[in-house]
């Protein structure tokens, strides 16, 4: 038995030494439920007792446990997606990629925090109180999937399932310094995913490095015959060798990179010296355009809300969940839960969604937003003919002070610029970590053609070797 | 005063004999205890997502072909977005735009789409009206929630509540036959909505129409159209208008209230369901619709017009499915190069008055029996009122009705029968007034006599044998 903490090890080398004898599943599993309990960030909504009654021995996870968003269903656990209309709302069944990776060996940790309804980008929507950023607990984590990142960048989990719908795994990621993978729309189950906008949410993994990530996605992929969307994922995940980015063509589109958006000069530095490194790897680097990305955000503020407000219209207090006590009458009843139980972001986008898809105005807004959803993916499809990636940087900042943006709803939105045009195209983006701002992280974002998630880990896995980023400033300034 | 003439349109929403609802495997409910046949999906439950019924698409490709619509290659479903308690997603799954079936003709009436989409579940209120104003609380059964529809749209081409109501029949006839639906207007798996306005007779312009929502029976239907069509005349010929409204028809009451008014109306906010892939509608799916289309009440009534059956007993047969398989059954059990035209005679009168509404192939008349019935009185072996006698026999024991003319003494006399001539002679004396009345000419008389040898003979006598038989004593 090693005398070492467990939990400093990457989940991939924690389900090595299982595998080795050199470490107990039981053991790994309390040592991260403790660190789960004594999370000081509020990364954690729900945190399980012990493991699973059921043996992981020879599963492939080898029962390294796992965070998950709140909003994934599991069975007779909270799962509120952040909200305080579905307060203690505890699920009669489990969402697939969940159950998948039980069966895998990896048994629920905990619930992590998030932004209400995956709506937002510093997890500061949550019902529950804001995540702190275990870089700097003045900071935002990033959002929506605030508590699965900070769990896993502070060490208090293995690894984390998240979601992305318009950035909300790689946002994070990149503010917390891991590493975050938004899948090919398909590729994951969506079933027993508490929806935000159907057509574009994804989960994905949230690791500390690109090993863990292929290894955790590897279990997460395949066709659910209950997500008439899910398509699964072509031959298997591989683990990730390269070492080299020999004849690779990466694209930086101009539109992504200081053109159309203020991206801090520290973030642009590290970005730009990890485009040296991708070069001295044997990539070739090259500008490239993506002539409708600058409409990318427009478009999906209009149709991520649009599936929002009606996503959202089953929270009426009638079945489950919050119910309002002041009310006489259906139509009262009905309005007053729904005043009173949802949070300000989610009831703007209710709004704007209800506005948009309203009669008269559903051809200016949802149909013109669809038509934009479209030629954005067009314009990746050609830059896809002579570049293999196309790469920026995750977000324009890094993690940002608490209370700093919430003023402004449109400030907040511009941090998912870079991401939110991968997402309408329903194509593969990884964010890790490249180096540091401000002695705060900063995220590069590799984006593929659909299903090319191999390709992206293999060409990440031989950058994260020559950038040799050291998450242990974090865990510095947590011992601190 | 101005004659006005109604036009109707129709929608009409039909609940598929699917085995399970329309986007998860629940089971079809059929009065369990509430909210047993519930999951997450028929629940609206968070997270949980729809699955189309491949089965429904199949039923709704084949009402589809049945009314000769334009199938879509590719169709999609979308959301339609109203808050009630009784729509667990707050938004019903239906389709918009791109429905499965375009267009198309039922009889005299066109059809203007034919869609799928997913039922509603059931309120119960609790209080003495049991409807919802007035009621002390409401409950909700997700059993009835999900279940698959399909909602057939007709063109404004129905210009009378009768007519209504005769189009109804054959479509309920066509489903019928189809096998796509119970098609049980008290058990709601047959509903319909009627959209309904007035213009002066030879115009072309529509006029304000107004829905008359929820109808649960043919009766109703047609007494709430005839109803409606009288309240709109009231309000032009007073010189009002017609406003465009939602309204409910009280059967007990004769009532017409409104629901909801056009500034009520719902905006449904469609838009496509992300959660569904587009339907695509392949090759296979289509040849396993055409391999499963039975003969439609429209072609049969054709194919047994084409067989000399008068056209009122062949829409009869052809429109009451169960009648058409039992006539047909009988006549091919007669021989061969047989008449039809009588055997449809005997089964859409005198066996219809004798078993109703009842299917005919369920009682205890087998078809071999009604068409060995039908040969008899063909060759004269038992009279028309005998046979009649016979059928009684048939309806309440069953049997063979050779066995029965033999064992009961009722096959025919005459046709070179010795037997009838006495009885004849015995007749013209016993009523001397009517045997001189026929000699002068007045043929009527001969009632009397044909009524003497039928009292004699108990009816056994063929009447055209015993006028013969008349004629040739009287040399007349």
């Amino acid at each position: 038995m090693s005398a070492t903490d467990p939990t400093a090890m990457t989940a991939a080398a924690a389900v090595a030494a299982i595998e080795n004898g050199d470490l107990s599943a039981g053991e790994l599993f309390d040592a991260y439920r403790d660190a789960a309990a004594a999370d000081e960030l509020n990364a954690y909504l729900w945190v399980a007792d012990g493991p699973p009654e059921s043996p992981s021995q020879g599963t492939p996870l080898s029962g390294v446990p796992v965070a998950v968003k709140d909003l994934f269903c599991t069975e007779g656990v909270p799962s509120q997606a952040g909200s305080k209309i579905l307060e203690g709302y505890c699920p009669p069944y489990t969402a697939s990629v969940v159950a998948r990776l039980h069966e895998a060996g990896s048994p629920l940790l905990g619930k992590t925090n998030q932004d209400e309804f995956a709506m937002g980008s510093s997890n500061e929507n949550s019902a529950f109180g804001p995540v702190l950023n275990p870089w700097d607990r003045t900071r935002v984590p990033g959002g929506s999937s605030g508590g699965s990142a900070a769990s896993v960048a502070a060490g208090s989990a293995p690894w984390a399932l998240g979601t992305d719908t318009g950035g909300s795994i790689r946002q994070p990621a990149a503010l917390c310094g891991i590493v975050g993978l938004k899948p090919t729309y398909g590729a994951v189950s969506r079933y027993g995913m508490i929806a935000f906008a159907s057509s574009l949410d994804q989960a994905g993994p949230l690791t500390r490095d690109i090993t863990d990530a292929a290894l955790l996605f590897k279990h997460m992929v395949g066709h659910d015959d209950r997500d008439s969307t899910s398509v699964g994922f072509p031959g298997s995940v591989e683990m990730p060798t390269a070492q080299r980015l020999d004849g690779l063509r990466l694209g930086v589109p101009e539109e992504l990179s200081g053109e159309g958006i203020a991206i801090d000069a520290g973030v642009l530095e590290a970005f730009n010296k990890t485009l040296k490194l991708a070069e001295e790897l044997g990539a070739t680097v090259q500008t490239c355009r993506l002539p409708h990305a600058p409409h990318a955000l427009s478009a999906y503020y209009v149709l991520a809300p649009a599936e929002a407000s009606s996503n959202l219209a089953r929270y009426d207090g009638v079945r489950y969940g919050a119910r309002s006590e002041h009310a006489d009458g259906l139509v009262e009843m009905y309005t007053n839960t729904r005043s009173e139980n949802f949070g300000p972001e989610v009831k703007r986008r209710i709004m704007l969604g209800t506005y948009s898809l309203s009669s008269g105005y559903y051809d200016a807004y949802y149909g013109r937003a669809q038509r934009v959803r479209t030629k954005i993916a067009e314009d990746f499809h050609t830059v896809f003919e002579n570049f293999d990636f196309v790469v920026t940087p995750t977000s324009p900042t890094v993690a940002f002070e608490l209370g700093s943006k919430t003023a402004d709803p449109l400030s907040m939105y511009l941090n998912d610029y870079c991401t939110v045009p991968m997402s309408l195209a329903g194509i593969p983006a990884i964010s890790m970590p490249c180096g540091l701002s401000e002695n705060l992280p900063v995220g590069f974002q590799l984006a593929g053609p659909a299903f090319s998630e191999n390709a992206i880990l293999d060409a990440a896995f031989a950058l994260e070797q020559a950038i040799g980023f050291d998450g242990s400033p974090a865990m510095g300034a947590l011992a601190a | 005063m101005t004659d006005y003439e109604p036009v109707i349109g129709l929608e009409i929403h039909v609940q598929l004999a699917t085995a399970t609802k329309m986007f998860c495997g629940c089971a079809l409910s059929f009065g369990e205890e509430p909210n047993t046949r519930t999951c997450p999906v028929c629940l609206g439950l968070p997270g949980a997502l729809p699955l189309p019924n491949e089965r429904a698409i199949h039923f709704g490709l084949m009402i589809g072909l049945a009314v000769g619509s334009e199938l879509a290659p590719r169709s999609i479903f979308h959301r339609k977005n109203y808050f009630y308690p009784d729509l667990p997603k707050g938004y019903q799954i239906s389709q918009y735009d791109e429905p499965l079936c375009r267009g198309g003709r039922l009889g005299d009436v066109r059809i203007h789409r034919v869609h799928l989409e997913d039922d509603a579940a059931k309120l119960v209120h609790a209080g003495s009206s049991g409807r919802i104003h007035g009621s002390d609380s409401s409950v909700v059964d997700f059993n009835r929630g999900g279940t698959p529809l399909a909602e057939i749209v007709t063109e404004p081409d129905v210009r009378s509540a009768a007519q209504a109501r005769e189009w109804l029949t054959l479509l309920r006839t066509t489903l019928r036959s189809l096998g796509v639906s119970d098609v049980n207007m008290e058990e709601g798996s047959l509903r319909c909505d009627a959209n309904i306005s007035i213009r002066p007779v030879g115009t072309s312009a529509l006029g304000t129409k107004t829905e008359l929502k929820n109808m649960n029976s043919f009766r109703f239907i047609e007494r709430g159209i005839t109803a409606e069509i009288a309240r709109q005349e009231g309000l032009l010929h007073a010189g009002e208008q017609v406003t465009q409204e939602t309204l409910h028809f009280d059967p007990r009451t004769e009532q017409i209230t409104s629901l909801r008014s056009k500034e009520e109306a719902h905006d449904y906010r469609y838009f496509p369901e992300p959660d569904l892939v587009p339907v695509a509608i392949t090759a296979e799916m289509l040849q396993a619709a055409h391999n499963a289309m039975p003969e439609l009440p429209a072609a049969r009534e054709a194919r047994l017009e084409g067989l000399g059956i008068a056209s009122g007993n062949a829409r009869q047969l052809a429109w009451r499915t169960e009648l058409g398989d039992y006539f047909e059954a009988a006549l091919a059990c007669s021989d061969d190069g047989v008449d039809p035209q009588p055997l449809a005679n005997w089964v859409c009168n005198e066996l219809v008055a004798r078993v109703g509404e009842d299917d005919p192939a369920r009682s205890k008349v087998s078809p071999e029996a009604m068409a060995k019935l039908v040969a008899l009185v063909g060759d004269k072996a038992v009279t028309v009122s005998n046979a009649k006698v016979v059928l009684d026999r048939l309806v309440a024991d069953g049997g063979d009705p050779a066995t029965i003319v033999e064992a009961e003494g009722l096959g025919a006399m005459g046709g070179g029968d010795d037997a009838l001539e006495p009885v004849v002679d015995a007749a013209l004396a016993a009523n001397a007034d009517a045997a001189d009345k026929i000699r002068a000419g007045n043929m009527k008389a001969i009632g009397a006599i044909i009524g003497h040898v039928m009292r004699e003979t108990k009816g056994r006598a063929d009447g055209g044998e015993v006028t013969r038989i008349v004629r040739e004593k009287l040399g007349i």
